[in-house]
């Protein structure tokens, strides 16, 4: 019997969006002097509000408003009551899950149990855990009394506005530092939203500025000449950018780039567990994850039975309107990032690799792109390489451990890995060899803020999450 | 499989062994997954139906009398005395004496009598015993058997025990249906159930089934996950199609949604069908009457509105 799901739309009512948003500076909103910009909603394509930009002369501002707090109070305050505001900031977060989610489910495009179970309860649980931190900096490691080094400059990406948000703030304020944070062009409404929590939680003017535009924007923030700290989430391309400007200045920075991460299944995996591992490696969040699995790297003699099974799971994937509880893949992003995913995959054809998609009515409006795979694909294929950063996966086989790590290493990335086996010993050996940031073993894209994330070559350096990453926000 | 070439202890041993592990973690997180889907409205009142017409409902208390068995199979027949579009429940459950007063009342209804048998609950009876049981019960007009497995035999890998006897067992069935209980809460990993689904199939079964009830924890969602993909596999690989019931612990209308949320996504629409998947229930009908209520009347009934049984 055929059971279909009747739609179950949350609400949309939670969230008031303003027809248009300044720029938070010194606790307060203001006007921004550049050229506004509308971000839009990716399901519908529909303008959902429009917004400043900052110019040079703002980005000014932003940077003064933040040196005069780091002096004047945040950077003085024992670390005990900066502790308050970020427990008090989490807690926020928490109280408003509901409408920061599903605000985040309409600019970005994600669906609202993504947004709902995982991108807002982590943001909460990083600001909880620096919280924590804020005042034991004497026992991370780094001395006796780690001192914060001044205003930082960070610039996030569009895939996780909140989270990533949370990543770069929430360690900052604890070390004691202050803030000018840019958000993606795309998605900056979850980021204002969080400037009202900041005032929510009475956080003293200028600890927290937020300044929105587009790369400009964020160019002139990171070379800004009263930023102490860059900190960047993004891609490559704009990281090597960024890693030039910074050059020859004695600003910190740390870069959390792209990745094109192996998910290595040997023959002795439990094959259906490893299938959802798959399905959420590369198909969570449509694909605009760093840290997805987008290569499968199977054993030769267990793939085409992978390979069934996780064709038959992705017929059951859910694609349609992000709102609705029981969609699996939303929409992307923007149109530049649908033209980039479409672009690749038709290299990948035309390369020779052979492409399959389950049979999914996708909507008329807005961005959309059906969960993918490609079979037959060779390590000297584009879409072997380059990150896609779409719901696009390339499969490859190995024969044995040592071309499974050799063909996993082979790349200029290092962010992420998976390894599935039942073999305690093979995950050991596996890891080891692997030149990636994170490995995980019978599962992928877990994240906690206890644990520290980073990548290898041109998936950046430095760390963020856990103890590690208290390190780039210290004087150390 | 043939009853002349019973396969040997070590071939089953190895073959049973050699199906693909299962990670437990991997498992709880999809089934709580899966869990979350919202389904409402026209879809709700889609499963609630569903759900009722795959009630097994059960009555196995020592305290049983040919009224009470009676009373459950006029409720089976018409669930909701004040709504006659309620559809009638897959079958009525009892224990072999009863199965003569339930065939009776049940006559004409076309609800099925499904007894437990051999040894039930425990199993730890002779095998003469055993299938004594199940020819009584089947002579007295049973349409299913819900046999469960020999666990002591089971987890000290004598699988050829555990197999042989459901072979013998689904011989005395005759024409009745086999439903084989493995009792996971007393397998404990999900490697277990796995193998004791491929053994149980392997031997003849027709249905395959959680728990008997008496063992806590009885069915939960991510132990019929793993029984839900091994008769999804063991299909593809013989063509065969085999039922699946979990049954104890299935309490509310939440619950049952989420059993078909999950026969939905991992073995398919195919099973959901009350010929391929029941509910072992009890309390589980009158909560599935209450929420079918509010969805066509909009209001909430009290409880003394539904009857006992």
């Amino acid at each position: 019997m055929d059971f279909e799901y009747a739609p179950a739309p949350e609400s949309r009512s939670v969230v008031d969006i303003r027809p248009s948003y300044g720029l938070f500076i010194d606790g307060a909103f203001t006007d921004g002097h550049g050229e506004p910009f509308k971000t839009i909603e990716p399901a519908s394509e529909d303008t959902l509000a429009e917004i400043a930009t900052a110019d040079g002369a703002d980005v000014d501002r932003a940077v003064a408003a933040a040196r005069a707090a780091f002096e004047n109070v945040w950077g003085p305050m024992p670390g005990r009551e900066r502790a308050k505001y970020l427990f008090r900031i989490a807690r926020i977060v928490q109280e408003r899950a509901r409408e920061l989610a599903v605000l985040e489910s309409i600019d970005n495009g994600k669906p609202i149990r993504e947004s709902r179970d995982v991108d807002v309860p982590l943001a909460a649980a990083h600001f909880f855990y620096y919280a924590g931190w804020a005042d034991k900096l004497g026992h991370a490691g780094f001395g006796a009394d780690p001192r914060p080094l001044g205003v930082a400059g960070q610039v996030i990406p569009w895939n996780f506005p909140l989270l990533m948000l949370a990543w770069k703030i929430a360690p900052a304020l604890a070390c004691g530092n202050t803030v000018v944070l840019k958000p993606a062009e795309t998605t900056p409404l979850t980021a204002l939203l969080f400037a009202d929590i900041c005032r929510q939680a009475e956080l003293p003017p200028g600890v927290v500025n937020i300044v929105t535009g587009a790369g400009e924007t964020g160019r002139l923030l990171v070379a800004h000449p009263g930023v102490d700290k860059v900190a960047f989430t993004g891609s490559t391309d704009v990281g090597r950018q960024i890693a030039r400007s910074v050059a020859g200045t004695d600003k910190r920075l740390t870069l959390e780039l792209g990745g094109k991460a192996a998910n290595i299944v040997f023959d002795d995996a439990p094959l259906d567990q490893a299938v959802e591992g798959i399905v959420n490696g590369i198909f969570f969040n449509q694909g605009h994850v760093c840290c997805a699995g987008s290569r499968l790297l199977v054993q030769e003699s267990v793939a085409d039975e992978l390979l069934e099974r996780l064709k038959a799971r992705m017929a059951t994937l859910r694609v349609g309107d992000p709102l609705d509880k029981n969609t699996d893949v939303g929409a992307i992003n923007s149109a530049e990032q649908l033209a980039k995913i479409r672009e690749l995959s038709q290299a990948g054809e035309d390369e020779g690799a052979e492409r399959w998609a389950p049979d999914c009515a996708l909507p008329q409006r807005g961005f959309w792109f059906a969960p993918t795979v490609f079979t037959g694909v060779a390590q000297s294929h584009r879409i072997a390489r380059e990150e896609i950063f779409g719901p696009v996966l390339s499969v490859l086989t190995f024969r044995t451990p040592a071309e499974a790590v050799e063909k996993a290493n082979n790349t200029p990335y290092g962010l992420s890995a998976g390894v599935w086996t039942e073999k305690g010993s093979r995950i050991l050996w596996t890891a080891e060899r692997l030149r990636a940031g994170v490995v995980w073993a019978n599962t992928f894209n877990k994240f906690d803020p206890a644990s520290p994330f980073g990548g290898y070559k041109e998936s950046g350096h430095g760390r963020e999450g856990g103890r590690h990453g208290l390190e780039a926000y210290l004087n150390v | 499989m043939s009853t002349e070439t019973l396969p040997s202890g070590p071939q089953l041993r190895a073959f049973l062994h050699g199906l693909p592990g299962v990670d437990q973690v991997g498992v709880d997180e999809r089934a709580a997954r899966l869990a979350t889907r919202s389904i409402k409205t026209t879809a709700k009142a889609q499963a609630i139906d569903l759900a009722i017409t795959m009630v097994d409902l059960t009555t196995l208390e020592g305290a049983d009398t040919p009224g009470k068995v009676r009373a459950l199979c006029a409720k089976g027949a018409r669930p909701d005395p004040g709504d006659a579009s309620v559809p009638r429940v897959a079958a009525i459950c009892v224990y072999p004496d009863m199965v003569e007063t339930a065939v009776a009342a049940l006559r004409g209804t076309g609800i099925g009598v499904a007894s437990v048998a051999t040894a039930f609950p425990s199993g730890r009876a002779p095998m003469e015993a055993k299938l004594a049981d199940t020819r009584a019960a089947v002579a007295a007009g049973a349409s299913e058997i819900d046999m469960v497995i020999d666990r002591g035999a089971f987890l000290a890998g004598d699988y050829r025990k555990v197999h042989e006897e459901i072979v013998a067992t689904k011989e005395a069935c005759g024409d009745a249906h086999l439903k084989v209980i493995f009792e996971t809460g007393e397998l404990v990993t999900y490697d277990n159930v796995r193998r004791a689904s491929w053994l149980a199939m392997e031997a003849g079964a027709d249905f395959i089934k959680t728990s008997t009830g008496k063992v806590a924890p009885a069915a939960t969602l991510p132990v019929t996950l793993v029984m839900l993909e091994a008769v999804r596999d063991y299909r593809a690989a013989t063509g065969r199609q085999v039922g699946v019931k979990p049954a104890g612990g299935i309490r509310t209308t939440k619950d049952a949604i989420k059993y078909l949320v999950l026969v939905n996504e991992t073995a398919g629409p195919d099973w959901l069908d009350p010929q391929w998947f029941r509910l072992g229930a009890s309390s589980l009908l009158n909560d599935l009457l209450m929420q079918r209520r509010k969805l066509t009347t909009g209001v909430y009934s009290g409880p003394d509105y539904f009857t006992l049984d």
